[in-house]
C-alpha cells in the first residue's frame, strides 16, 4: 500500500453550466419560460406582437412609392402585390413631403430655414454637451438674434438694433453705477434697452435701411406652415419659457407677499385652463386687449401665449427642484455672506435646475406636442395640412399614411429629446440629490 | 459714570427704503403691485375702448336667446330652441362625462400597464414600454383624430347588419351592435318606473335612478359597520367573524330588490330603416375622444405607478415575509398603502390633465363645453371676450375643484400612514 492518497491534489478543471443556464438558452428560460404564468403570459404576448407586426408590416412595406393620386396608388399596389394587398400609399408622402415640413414657404428659399435649423442645433450643442468647447457659447449667444432673421427675413438692421438695445442697457449700468449709485444702474439696465426696442429700433432700423440697404426677402408669417411652424413655436416656447419660469419659481418661493401672490396667481390660472382656450385668446381675444388700431402677427400671438403656459409649468417644476434642496444649502450661502442673487446664481440654481431636469425635459417635450393645437385655430401646421391635403381630389380619402408620417416625425423628436435627459441625469448623477 | 441712554433714534430718510433691507421690501412690493395695476388698467382701459369702438358693450345677455344649433350627445333633454345658457350646460356635462370615463379608464389601464411594465417577463415588459414610448411621445390631439379615423374607416356600417346573411353581427348576444356610426348599447328600463322629479326646472333626474343610488350608498354604509364590527371583534377577541357572504347581502340584496320592484328590464338597440333604434346610443366622436384620452393619460399613469412601486425598498416586503404574512396582505397592507402616497400627487395631476384635454373635442366634433361655449355660441353671438373669459373660469372651477378633491384625499392617505 503505497503512496494511495484520497484527497485530490490537483484542481479539475472548471466545468461549463449546463445549457439550460447560460448563454442564450438560459436566458430564455430565465426570462420566459421561468414559471406556467411566465410561459402563459410569453405566449399571449407573443401572439399578441405578432399579430400587430402581421397586420402593420405588410401595410407598410406592400406600398406604392410612385402615383399620383389615391386610385392610381392602389392599382400599382394590386397589380405589384396581388388583388389582395392593402399597402399604404406613401406617394401623397413623396408628393407632399417639402410641404408637410415647409408650409408654403417659398419654395426656392427652402435654404433659409434649414440653415436657421443647423445654425439652431449648433447654437444648442454647447448649452447641451458639456464637451464641445465653451467659446461655441459666444455663437449660441447670437443665434436668438439670427435665426428670427433668417426666418422671416427683411432687413439686417432689425437685429443688429435688437443687439444694440442690449449693448444700450450695458453701457448705462457701467456708467451710472459708477457715477450715481449701483441701485440707479439697475434700474437704467432695465428701463432703457425697452425703451429703446419700443420706440428707436423700428424708425432707426428703416431708416439706416434707406441709407445702406442690408437685407433679404421678407416671408410673411402666413406662409409659414407644417413641421417649420410646430419647430419655429416649440423653439420658441422652449427657449423663453426656462427664464421666465425660473424667475417664476423664484417669486413663488420668495417672502415678499405681493409678488409671491402674483406670482401663485399666475402660475395656477395658466396652469387651471387647457391651452386652447389660451390659444382663443391669442386668436379672437388679444385684440381687445391691445390698444385700437394695433394688429400684429396671429403667429407672433401664438408663440406668446404657448410662451405663457410653458413658462407656468416650468415654474412649477423649477419650484419642486427647489423645495428639494436641503435647507442646509440656503442657509451655508447665507452664511458665506452671498447676497440673494448670488447665493441663487451660484449655490441654489446649479443645484435645483439639475433635479429638475427630468421635469424640465418633459416640459418641453409636452409644449413641442401641443403645438399641434394650432391647427384648431386654423393655423397650418402639419396636422391642420393633413386636412387641406385630404380635401385634394387626388388623395381624398387618404387617412393613415399622412397620420402615421406626422406622427412618426414627432415621436422621434420626443424620443430623442426624452433619451437626451436620460443621459444628462446619468452624467450629472453625483451620488446624491 | 455711564448714563443709559435709549439707542440713537435714527432719522427715517427716503433713501432708506432703497438701501436698508428693512423697507427695501416694501418698496420692492409696492413697486411690483403698481406695476402690476398699471398693466391691468392698461389693458381694461384698451378693451372699453375696442369695446366701445365696435359697439358691443360686455352683456350676458345673448344667454337667454335660443340657440338654435343642435348637440347630437348629450345626458339632459335640449333642443334647439333652448337657450345658449342650456347648451352651455349640455356642454359642460358632456366634459364631465368624457373626463369621468377617461379617468377611470386610464387608472385601470395605467395601473395594469405600469404592473406589467415591472414584470420580469422580458416579452412582456417590453411590450408595456413600446406601448408606453409610443403613446407618450407623439401628440394628444394626433391619437384623437387617429382613433376616430380608425372608428370610421374600420367599424362596420349599419346597412352591413342587414340582410339574410349579413356581414357584421351584433356582439353579445344580439344586444350590442359597433358600427361607424358608433356604439349601441341597451338601456336600462323599468316598466313601474316612478317617474322623474325636476331641479330648478332646469333638468329631470329619474326617481329609480335616485332610489338606485340612495341604496347602494346604504348597502355599503352597512358593510362598512359591519366591517367596523368585525374589526372590534378582532382587536378584543384575536378571532376575526367571517363577515363576506354578510357583506355582500347588505349591498346586493336591497339593490336586486328595488330593481325587481321596478320591473327593471334592458331596451336592445334594433335596426329600423337606415340606422339602430333605442338602446343607448355612443357616438363616435365620444369613443374616440375617450379611448384617445384613455390611452394617452394611461401610458402617463402607468410611469407615475411604475415609479410608486420602485419607490417602496425591497426591505419592506422582506420585513412583511419575516412578519409571517401572506403574499396578498404584504401587497395589500405593506406595498399598496407606501406605493399609494408616492403615486397620488402625480396622479391628481394627471387626472387635471386628462380633464384640460378633452377641450380638445373640437377636432372630433363632440359638443363638449369648448364646443358649444367657445365653439358655436361664441360664433353665432359675436361675444367672443365673454365666452372665452367664461370657458376659462368653468375649466378653473373644474381645475380647482379636481385638485382640492384630490389633496384632501391625498392628506387623508398621509395621515392614516404615518
Amino acid at each position: 500500500m503505497a503512496n494511495v492518497s484520497y484527497v485530490r491534489k490537483t484542481m479539475l478543471p472548471e466545468k461549463a453550466p449546463p445549457v439550460t443556464s447560460s448563454g442564450v438558452l438560459g436566458w430564455i428560460r430565465e426570462n420566459l419560460f421561468s414559471t406556467p404564468l411566465n410561459v402563459i403570459l410569453t405566449l399571449l404576448s407573443a401572439g399578441f406582437a405578432f399579430y400587430v407586426l402581421a397586420s402593420i408590416l405588410p401595410w407598410i412595406f406592400q406600398s406604392s412609392w410612385t402615383a399620383g393620386s389615391l386610385g392610381e396608388c392602389r392599382e400599382v399596389i394590386k397589380a405589384t402585390y396581388g388583388p389582395d394587398a392593402h399597402g399604404a400609399c406613401w406617394a401623397v408622402i413623396r408628393e407632399r413631403y417639402l410641404q408637410l415640413i415647409f408650409g408654403f414657404y417659398p419654395a426656392e428659399l427652402y435654404w433659409r430655414p434649414i440653415l436657421a435649423f443647423v445654425l439652431a442645433l449648433v447654437a444648442l450643442a454647447p448649452v447641451l454637451f458639456s464637451g464641445l468647447p465653451r467659446q461655441m457659447m459666444r455663437f449660441s449667444a447670437v443665434a436668438p438674434f439670427l435665426v428670427p432673421w433668417l426666418l422671416w427675413g427683411g432687413t439686417f438692421w432689425v437685429p443688429l438694433m435688437v443687439i444694440a438695445g442690449i449693448a444700450v442697457g450695458v453701457i448705462a449700468y457701467n456708467l451710472l453705477s459708477r457715477t450715481v449709485g449701483s441701485l440707479a444702474g439697475i434700474i437704467a439696465a432695465g428701463v432703457l434697452p425697452v425703451l429703446w426696442w419700443i420706440f428707436v429700433t423700428s424708425p432707426l432700423a428703416s431708416g439706416l435701411q434707406s441709407i445702406i440697404p442690408l437685407g433679404i426677402e421678407a416671408i410673411p408669417s402666413r406662409s409659414f406652415g407644417g413641421f417649420l411652424l410646430s419647430i419655429t413655436i416649440g423653439l420658441v416656447a422652449i427657449t423663453a419659457s426656462l427664464p421666465i419660469g425660473i424667475v417664476l419659481a423664484l417669486g413663488r418661493q420668495s417672502d415678499l407677499l405681493i409678488v409671491k401672490t402674483l406670482c401663485v396667481g399666475f402660475i395656477e390660472f395658466i396652469r387651471g385652463v387647457p391651452l386652447i382656450t389660451l390659444l382663443f385668446v391669442a386668436s379672437v381675444l388679444l385684440n381687445y386687449f391691445l390698444p385700437p388700431g394695433t394688429d400684429f402677427d396671429i403667429i407672433v400671438r401664438v408663440m406668446i401665449m404657448v410662451t405663457l403656459f410653458a413658462s407656468a409649468y416650468m415654474a412649477e417644476v423649477v419650484r419642486g427642484g427647489l423645495a428639494a434642496l436641503p435647507s442646509g444649502q440656503y442657509e451655508a450661502a447665507d452664511a458665506l455672506g452671498l447676497d440673494y442673487w448670488k447665493s441663487q446664481r451660484l449655490i441654489i440654481m446649479p443645484q435645483a435646475l439639475k433635479i429638475s431636469i427630468p421635469g424640465i425635459v418633459s416640459t418641453f417635450i409636452s409644449v413641442f406636442k401641443d403645438t399641434t393645437l394650432v391647427s384648431i385655430i386654423g393655423l397650418l401646421d402639419p396636422l391642420g395640412l393633413s386636412k387641406a391635403i385630404r380635401a385634394d381630389v387626388n388623395w381624398n380619402g387618404i387617412v393613415w399614411e399622412l397620420y402615421g408620417f406626422i406622427a412618426f416625425v414627432f415621436f422621434i423628436f420626443c424620443f430623442s429629446m426624452s433619451r437626451y435627459s436620460m443621459y444628462l441625469e446619468r452624467k450629472l448623477q453625483t451620488g446624491h440629490r | 459714570m455711564t448714563t443709559l441712554s435709549d439707542a440713537p433714534k435714527e432719522s427715517f430718510r427716503l433713501s432708506m427704503l432703497i438701501y436698508d433691507s428693512r423697507y427695501r421690501s416694501l418698496t420692492i412690493q409696492f413697486v411690483a403691485l403698481l406695476g402690476f395695476m398699471l398693466v391691468v388698467a392698461w389693458l381694461v382701459s384698451n378693451t372699453l375702448q375696442n369695446l366701445e369702438a365696435l359697439g358691443k358693450p360686455i352683456d350676458f345677455g345673448f344667454f337667454s336667446e335660443p340657440a338654435s344649433y343642435d348637440i347630437n350627445q348629450r345626458l339632459i333633454d335640449y333642443n334647439s330652441r333652448d337657450s345658449h345658457l342650456r347648451a352651455s350646460f349640455v356642454g359642460l356635462l358632456n366634459t364631465l362625462l368624457v373626463a369621468v370615463m377617461g379617468c377611470a379608464l386610464a387608472t385601470v389601464m395605467g395601473v395594469v400597464i405600469g404592473v406589467m411594465r415591472l414584470s420580469k417577463n422580458w416579452m412582456l415588459s417590453r411590450i408595456m414600454t413600446v406601448y408606453v414610448e409610443l403613446f407618450r411621445n407623439v401628440p394628444v390631439l394626433l391619437w384623437i383624430v387617429f382613433f376616430m379615423a380608425i372608428l370610421i374607416e374600420t367599424l362596420p356600417p349599419p346597412n352591413a347588419f342587414r340582410g339574410e346573411t349579413p356581414s357584421a353581427s351584433m356582439w353579445l348576444w344580439d344586444s350590442m351592435a359597433v358600427t361607424n356610426r358608433g356604439i349601441y348599447m341597451p338601456e336600462p328600463l323599468f316598466s313601474r318606473g316612478l317617474g322623474d322629479v325636476s331641479f330648478f326646472g332646469a333638468f329631470n333626474i329619474s326617481l329609480e335612478l335616485i332610489a338606485l343610488v340612495v341604496a347602494l350608498i346604504a348597502g355599503f354604509w352597512a358593510s362598512g359597520r359591519i366591517k367596523a364590527r368585525a374589526d372590534r371583534i378582532q382587536e378584543a377577541t384575536g378571532d376575526r367573524p367571517t363577515t363576506w357572504y354578510l357583506r355582500l347581502a347588505v349591498v346586493v340584496l336591497p339593490f336586486a330588490v328595488i330593481l325587481i320592484l321596478l320591473g327593471f328590464h334592458l331596451g336592445y338597440p334594433a335596426l329600423k330603416g337606415f340606422n339602430f333604434q333605442g338602446g343607448i346610443h355612443m357616438r363616435n366622436s365620444l369613443i374616440a375622444l375617450w379611448l384617445a384620452l384613455s390611452f394617452y393619460t394611461a401610458a402617463f399613469i402607468a410611469e407615475n405607478v411604475r415609479a410608486g412601486i420602485l419607490a417602496v425598498s425591497g426591505g419592506q416586503t422582506e420585513a412583511a415575509e419575516a412578519l409571517g404574512l401572506r403574499p396578498n396582505r404584504i401587497m395589500s397592507l405593506v406595498v399598496l398603502p407606501q406605493a399609494l402616497r408616492v403615486i397620488i400627487p402625480p396622479l391628481i395631476s394627471q387626472y387635471l390633465n386628462l380633464t384640460k384635454n378633452s377641450s380638445l373635442a373640437i377636432a372630433v366634433g363632440y359638443m363638449d363645453i369648448t364646443g358649444t361655449l367657445g365653439g358655436i355660441t361664441m360664433n353665432q353671438t359675436g361675444r367672443e371676450l365673454e365666452c372665452v373669459l367664461l370657458l376659462m373660469l368653468v375649466y378653473l372651477i373644474i381645475s380647482l375643484s379636481i385638485s382640492l378633491v384630490m389633496n384632501w384625499y391625498n392628506k387623508r392617505v398621509k395621515l392614516v400612514e404615518r
